[in-house]
């Protein structure tokens, strides 16, 4: 297919064959997924977002979503907590399966479900109460009052998101004095305190200088021992360096998708090839 | 050169001429206001004192208070406070995060703009023929307060929604992924966070409702009242009464307007006293109005 040369300006750098010093390469596609998205189609007002989207993505790994602007790798992600439900004019057909479970069938309960599908957006969006409220707010919504659980709840949730030690003397102050690559560390901790099994985390560093981004992407490492992680994100490093399995995206379509070395080093299909060297995006 | 210097010095003069224009127009606006205030504070001064407060009206004008009208006035805004604020916070909220976005809402919508353009007699109108002949409520403190509510209703629902719209999308998300329904979401974020700017509207309405005079007089408020509503707090178990709420009462409007259209001057001094109390209560809401947007502004960064 060929490019766009309105586009060919729009050229980025990106090393011909981008560095993964990964030595579990061969990673294992055998696991079981735990979404499995089929023929998703997704319309906003006359507009088509998403274009009969199939993809499998695997328990406690990291799933990176690239593609350039517009091409609908948000609003799959948005799709997986139903969060495109709070959009009046959409329309969504096809199916997503969490644990095997249709979440998009009558009966499923969407609080349950957005409890049990973490997110981390773009833009850090702390509550303006005191950081110990931000995180123990999920467990209060859902009924924990006790308050040696939550002060228990509070402290691991911290420190799963390497906050702990920097806010531990600080828990009552307000959550906005905190600086912008702590304010996101501290939306990662308030969605794992409900104990989620997917963390969907929206170009979570699109907004946060090169320390505070590194500091993200390790917690990414150390996160998916034990949860499952989609990322979206338009710093193809970044996903070069995160994820286990990468997925592309073009106009609404997934292009390719697959395990991220092969995808950085040896893509199919000639789009992909393109977009991750630079010659568009 | 010389045409180019010319240029420059008919703009700077055109620029000069707009500068005096503008200062002119805005000082026929305050010097109105101080004139106004000024003669109600030389005729009315003299008048205040604790006699002019604790005094009903009486037929020598020396002895004539304000008693039974700031009695009046504090109950009818107790009322009208009670009612039009849950009501249009209510509705407000729903509107704002509940109701589908459709051309019926919009209809709605622009109604309860209008709603707040609506002549306040025709509200009293409404009100007589509403609370004092359908429902017998009377020519009551009850009566009063709601037309009243009804009058600020529009008012308190605008402000409302425009606070909750200020509440950041991202902070709805933030709740909606965390596992929260609407009504918690509503609950622990959007109404906590636009408290102050609903406040102020809810203030500024019943500032408006202060001083209203016409649809209270279409309900057939009284002029001249010489006796206190029942104490709302009792003695006796329960402790508590309502029958406050069916007492005939007057309100400072009515009784400045009952004043002045006496011919004898002492009591256009009264007029006036009454006039300076009225006013310092609605700039004294105003500026509650004002600390509270301060106060809740500073606390919340987002």
């Amino acid at each position: 297919m060929e490019l766009p040369t309105e586009l060919e300006h729009l050229k980025i750098t990106v090393p011909q064959t981008p560095d993964i010093n990964a030595p579990d390469q061969a990673v294992s596609t055998t696991r079981q997924p735990i979404i499995q998205v089929t023929d998703l189609d997704v319309h906003y007002g006359s507009t088509r977002a998403l274009k009969s989207v199939s993809v499998e993505i695997p328990e406690r790994q990291a799933t990176a979503f690239i593609g350039p602007s517009g091409c609908g790798k948000t609003t799959l992600l948005r799709c997986l907590n139903r969060m495109n439900d709070l959009i009046d004019t959409v329309s969504i057909t096809g199916s997503v399966k969490i644990h095997g479970r249709e979440i998009y069938s009558a009966s499923t309960d969407v609080i349950d479900l957005r409890r049990r599908v973490g997110m981390i957006f773009q833009k850090w969006n702390p509550f303006p109460k005191s950081i110990y409220e931000n995180v123990a707010y999920g467990l209060r919504i859902a009924g924990v009052h006790n308050r040696y659980r939550l002060d228990e709840v509070v402290e691991k949730s911290l420190k799963r998101a390497a906050l702990w030690d920097e806010v531990k003397d600080n828990l009552h102050k307000s959550a906005s004095d905190l600086s912008g690559g702590q304010q996101q560390r501290l939306c990662i901790a308030r969605a794992l305190a409900v104990e989620p099994e997917v963390l969907l985390m929206d170009e979570p560093c699109s907004a946060l200088d090169p320390i505070s981004t590194a500091k993200i992407e390790e917690l990414i490492h150390e996160l998916k021992e034990s949860f499952t992680i989609v990322i979206v994100t338009h710093n193809m490093q970044q996903a070069a360096r995160v994820s286990d399995h990468t997925a592309f995206f073009y106009l609404g379509e997934l292009v390719e998708f697959g395990v991220t070395s092969k995808i950085f080093t040896a893509p199919e299909r000639r789009q992909t090839e393109d977009y991750i060297t630079g010659r568009f995006g | 050169m010389k045409t180019a210097e010319k240029s420059i010095a008919r703009r700077k003069s055109l620029d000069a001429l707009f500068a005096i224009i503008g200062l002119l127009a805005m000082l026929v606006g305050l010097v109105t206001l101080l004139a106004l205030l000024m003669d109600l504070a030389l005729d009315g001064a003299g008048r205040l004192s604790w006699q002019f407060f604790t005094s009903y009206p009486s037929r020598f004008a020396s002895q004539a208070g304000i008693l039974s009208a700031w009695v009046g006035t504090t109950l009818v805004m107790l009322v009208t406070a009670l009612t039009a604020v849950p009501l249009g916070v209510a509705a407000g909220v729903y509107l704002e995060e509940y109701a589908p976005k459709n051309w019926l809402t919009a209809l709605i919508e622009i109604n309860i703009a209008n709603l707040a353009g609506v002549p306040s007699i025709v509200y009293g109108l409404m009100a007589l023929g509403l609370f004092v002949y359908q429902f017998r409520l009377g020519q009551s403190i009850l009566t009063a307060g709601l037309t009243l509510a009804l009058l600020i209703l529009p008012i308190v629902i605008v402000a409302t929604r425009e606070s909750i719209r200020a509440v950041p999308g991202s902070i709805r998300e933030a709740a909606y992924a965390l596992g929260a329904t609407k009504w918690q979401t509503v609950k622990d974020h959007v109404l906590p966070y636009s408290t102050g700017g609903i406040l102020t509207g809810v203030i500024i309405a019943l500032s408006r409702a202060i001083g209203e005079t016409a649809p209270l007089i279409t309900i057939g408020a009284l002029t001249f009242i010489a006796f206190l509503p029942n104490p709302p707090i009792t003695s006796a178990f329960p402790f508590l009464s309502f029958e406050w709420l069916i007492s005939p009462f007057t309100v400072m409007p009515i009784q400045m307007f009952n004043w002045v259209s006496r011919p004898q001057r002492e009591f256009h001094l009264n007029a006036a006293a009454a006039g300076l109390v009225l006013m310092a209560m609605t700039l004294a809401m105003n500026g509650l109005a004002i600390y509270i947007r301060y106060r809740f502004r500073k606390r919340i960064k987002w």
